[in-house]
């Protein structure tokens, strides 16, 4: 078997499931749930800094240091693309210059639903600015070809709406976003349980991202490993390619020769 | 003394104080933050040289855990 790794951005990475670091207990956890998973790429938010924290108080960077993981800092909260943009030009000081990023430029704060046109203005201008982008967005293949076609490095529909736990609600359109395009197509947000990333993987995604999947399960940790095996469970069935499905006829899976003769 | 906004809040600092000293004042030396001043990032490089003047707005943060 051939070793199985991906590119986004012209860097290879093997673990192609990608996780947040929110919602979790404390960091000590977010740490485990993250090992156990095995991803290479973990993504953060931006905030302001506590004044009047204590200085000597843990920070996410202590439990997961830049030097392990790949960052990638993500615009969650963000209803334009200004807000976006500047968000991620301040990712790219804060991590010395680090281009990978995570674009979401919310449309109402019910649904957390992309707005895609928003979107798609934050992407060219960062794109431009020389950053990578993946884009998280609706699952409308259309605005998929438009964000690759503006550069961005991976695109990013939602199996459902951000932090649902819904599952895959629409994989035919996933399936249209995958044979249309030429960069990686990952599925963000939506996945509740190791089925829905597996069957992700099956359509034929380059990965999965997900947070509250595992950080919002009664053992996070555990979770974290299943989503890892679903992972590589659906990544494999959908190298292996699945047998054709057969509406109206079975098929035995015996001889169907050789019985012993009926009385 | 001189006032500055810092994420929203005004606070009043003695004078002279460069955006380094700011940080240390707020107990943040050492740790990995980013700084807009007025709008404009300041790179890391420029925090010693850049002094603060009254009715300057910062916005200093930080990553944490996110989706």
């Amino acid at each position: 078997m051939t070793t199985d790794s991906f590119q986004i951005a012209g860097k290879t990475y093997s673990s192609r499931l990608l996780v947040g670091t929110g919602k979790y207990k404390d960091f000590d956890e977010t740490r485990r749930a993250i090992d156990a998973s095995g991803a290479e790429i973990v993504t953060v938010a931006i905030r302001r800094v506590n004044i009047g924290q204590t200085a000597g108080e843990p920070s996410l960077l202590d439990y997961l240091p830049p030097s392990q993981f790949t960052y990638l800092p993500n615009t969650a909260g963000c209803y334009s693309a200004d807000d976006a943009v500047r968000t991620l030009r301040l990712a790219r000081e804060l991590l010395d210059g680090h281009k990978l990023v995570k674009l979401e430029v919310l449309g109402d704060s019910t649904t957390l639903y992309p707005n895609v046109l928003e979107t798609l203005k934050a992407a060219e201008i960062l794109v431009k600015d020389g950053f990578d982008v993946m884009v998280y967005t609706s699952d409308d293949p259309i605005i998929a070809k438009e964000l690759e076609n503006i550069g961005c490095c991976a695109v990013m529909p939602l199996a459902s709406l951000i932090g649902s736990g819904m599952g895959i609600l629409n994989p035919w359109n996933l399936r249209l976003i995958i044979e249309n395009a030429k960069v990686p197509v990952l599925v963000d947000a939506g996945v509740g349980t190791a089925s829905d990333a597996a069957i992700g993987m099956e359509l034929g995604c380059a990965g999965v991202l997900m947070n509250t999947a595992i950080a919002g399960a009664k053992d996070p940790v555990r979770m974290a490993r299943a989503m890892k095996l679903a992972v590589e469970a659906g990544r494999e069935a959908f190298l292996a390619g699945r047998m054709p499905r057969k509406l109206y006829s079975a098929d035995p899976s015996s001889p169907v020769t050789g019985m012993i003769a009926s009385k | 003394m001189i006032q500055l906004s810092i994420n929203g809040n005004t606070q009043a600092f003695a004078a002279p104080l460069s955006l380094t000293h700011l940080v240390e004042q707020l107990g943040f030396a050492g740790k990995r933050l980013a700084v807009e001043l007025n709008g404009e990032i300041v790179p890391r490089s420029q925090h010693a040289d850049t002094q603060l003047a009254d009715g300057d707005t910062l916005e200093i943060v930080v990553a944490v855990g996110g989706g």
